[in-house]
């Protein structure tokens, strides 16, 4: 106990990560799923149907088969780089997550006093991010090199220079948000997008409206940063086989995909901190039923789930189901108490926008074709970068316009 | 020994192992991942110094931009294994001693300058804040900055040059 109260923040961290790491982790094996369920849909297919009810235990059957597989290392394969790309891979992707605030800094940890929903509050978190991020090229560009095999090379080669590429439009896109904050932490860019627009009272005061531009251009460069459809060149499986991870097979394999969906999470995250007003509610603070809303909501899954129970035919799915039903009927319930409800309000809106840009991410795979390669070149370099550009400058210019008109 | 100082000396020898794993490893990638190792060993020296963004920037540069293209390149020409050449007779007559008084020279200097602001803590630095920084960067040392970029331009100019085929 002593030890406890002299070293808050160390033992606040190791509880914040252990928790954060087991969320996410779930989050990574269920967003599969989610992925898998939702192009099926759209596709009119049935997806994942049999292990589990509704595929619900699709995940860990995959996750069991990754485990049991044979472990090949390619012959000439330099072992070092081998192993390290996997590894720098996924535990870049995971890291970056540490520094996102999924509830404002005023809610705290019971006895140590330290914040609750964020691991890491740094004073400059989006350059902190960039940093990290910036680094996941190597996990690639290093698979594909070190496989001694041609097409992860070409993989390999196509995706650093699209990273590359792509990042700078990345970064660029968000400076003009930076701006309009003037901080880089992100406490104090989602605080700065709270109230209303003086003139339309009902719309919030969100980065999305005045940086649009920006916006547009963020998501773009998101989406080919973290390698998806429709700009998934480097693995594009009608070329290159599956692109910088074709030598890889049983958990390595897995570390790879797990990155992939870990880097959509930071960048969803990213997104709705700045453009989306993170935690932020979209209703104001005077409507205080919104406070009962993710109890409502899971109760209304717990009730959903009791009649899905009982039309369901298979003895085990239903076993699960009424699992599933308690789970969420106990939870709804649990988050229908004032104190609760106010502690859980803002993860809850931050989880809701995350939900809509991982929906929108995944419709956009189920939705368009691959670009071509020089297409995705020309479009990065010779329209996203300029725009991107102009955005900034429009933004400066209107900011050097009000500082010398007001001082 | 408390968390910074062990952090200290911890990054501080990766960073030494780095630059002598960057001289001595024979595969080209290698010496490249040793690089990148002293530049992120070299970005947890600022952040104990109290210099987060700089730090920050070291990443985004130096191990997110310019060895990126290093080991982009390296991909490219798919380049193997490095030749050894004889041991030069001037390294060996002059730089190893040369090497040695250098050496000597800094320790005494090091011993005998005035202590630093402790690590860890940040004291004494201006450049903690990314405001602060910048009023250094663009107020006080602004010559030393704008003499750096045209050196570096220069150098561009140079690389260019080198680079260009005979007509």
């Amino acid at each position: 106990m002593e030890f406890i109260s002299q070293h808050p923040v160390l033992v606040a961290s190791i509880i914040k990560i252990a928790v954060l790491l087991f969320i996410v982790m779930t989050a990574l094996a269920y967003l599969t799923w989610m992925e898998r369920k939702l192009i099926a849909h759209i596709q009119s297919r049935w997806g994942p149907y049999f292990v589990g009810a509704h595929g619900l235990l699709q995940p860990l059957a995959d996750g069991i088969k990754f485990l049991f597989k044979e472990d090949v290392t390619p012959p000439g394969a330099d072992k070092f780089a081998y192993l390290l790309a996997p590894f720098l891979a996924l535990s870049l992707g995971m890291t970056a997550i540490a520094l996102i605030p999924f509830g404002p800094p005023s809610v705290l940890i019971p006895f140590l006093n330290q914040q609750a929903f964020s691991v890491a509050d740094v004073g400059i978190g989006l350059m902190m991010v960039f940093a990290i991020t910036a680094m996941g090229v190597y996990g690639v560009a290093l698979a594909g090199w070190s496989s001694n095999s041609k097409y992860p090379l070409m993989g390999g080669l196509r995706s650093s220079a699209q990273m590359i590429s792509y990042e700078v439009s990345l970064t660029m896109s968000v400076v003009g948000v930076v701006l309009v904050a003037g901080s880089l932490n992100f406490n104090e860019i989602i605080s700065n997008q709270s109230g209303y627009w003086h003139y339309v009272p009902f719309i919030p005061k969100w980065n999305f409206g005045p940086q649009i531009i920006g916006f547009l251009c963020y998501l773009t460069a998101a989406i080919a940063e973290t390698n998806r459809v429709p700009f998934d060149l480097p693995e594009a499986e009608t070329e290159l086989v599956a692109g910088f991870h074709t030598e890889y097979s049983s958990f390595k394999f897995a570390m790879f995909f797990m990155a992939e969906y870990a880097n959509m999470i930071t960048v969803s995250c990213l997104a709705t901190i700045l453009f989306f007003g993170g935690w932020l509610s979209p209703f104001p603070d005077s409507w205080k039923w919104q406070l009962f809303l993710p109890g409502a909501g899971l109760v209304l899954l717990g009730i959903y789930c009791a009649w899905d129970t009982l039309t369901e035919m298979r003895g085990i799915a239903r076993l699960q189901l009424s699992v599933v039903t308690l789970l969420c009927l106990g939870g709804g319930l649990l988050c229908l108490v004032p104190q609760v409800a106010q502690v859980i309000q803002g993860p809850f809106w931050f989880t809701t926008k995350i939900l809509v840009i991982l929906f929108f991410y995944i419709w956009l795979r189920a939705t368009l074709p691959r670009f071509r390669y020089d297409q995705l070149m020309s479009f990065g370099w010779k329209l996203l970068l300029p725009v991107s550009l102009a955005n900034l400058v429009l933004t400066a210019g209107y900011f050097a316009f009000k500082w010398t008109r007001h001082g | 020994m408390s968390l910074p100082v062990i952090l200290f000396f911890l990054c501080g020898a990766l960073a030494v192992a780095g630059a002598i794993l960057l001289i001595a490893a024979r595969e080209p990638i290698h010496s490249a991942l040793a690089l990148i190792l002293v530049m992120v060993a070299l970005a947890v020296l600022y952040l104990l110094l109290g210099a987060p963004f700089v730090a920050a920037v070291q990443i985004i540069v130096y191990a997110g931009a310019i060895m990126v293209l290093f080991v982009f390149v390296i991909m490219l020409l798919n380049m193997g294994v490095e030749e050894r050449t004889d041991f030069s007779q001037i390294a060996k007559y002059f730089g190893i001693p040369l090497g040695g008084v250098l050496i000597v020279w800094a320790a005494y200097w090091l011993l005998h300058s005035r202590p630093a602001a402790a690590i860890g803590t940040g004291s004494g630095m201006e450049a903690s804040s990314t405001r602060g920084l910048s009023t250094l960067l663009f107020r006080q040392y602004l010559f030393p900055f704008e003499a750096t970029s045209i050196l570096i331009l220069i150098a561009i100019l140079g690389a260019l040059v080198l680079a260009r085929k005979e007509e």
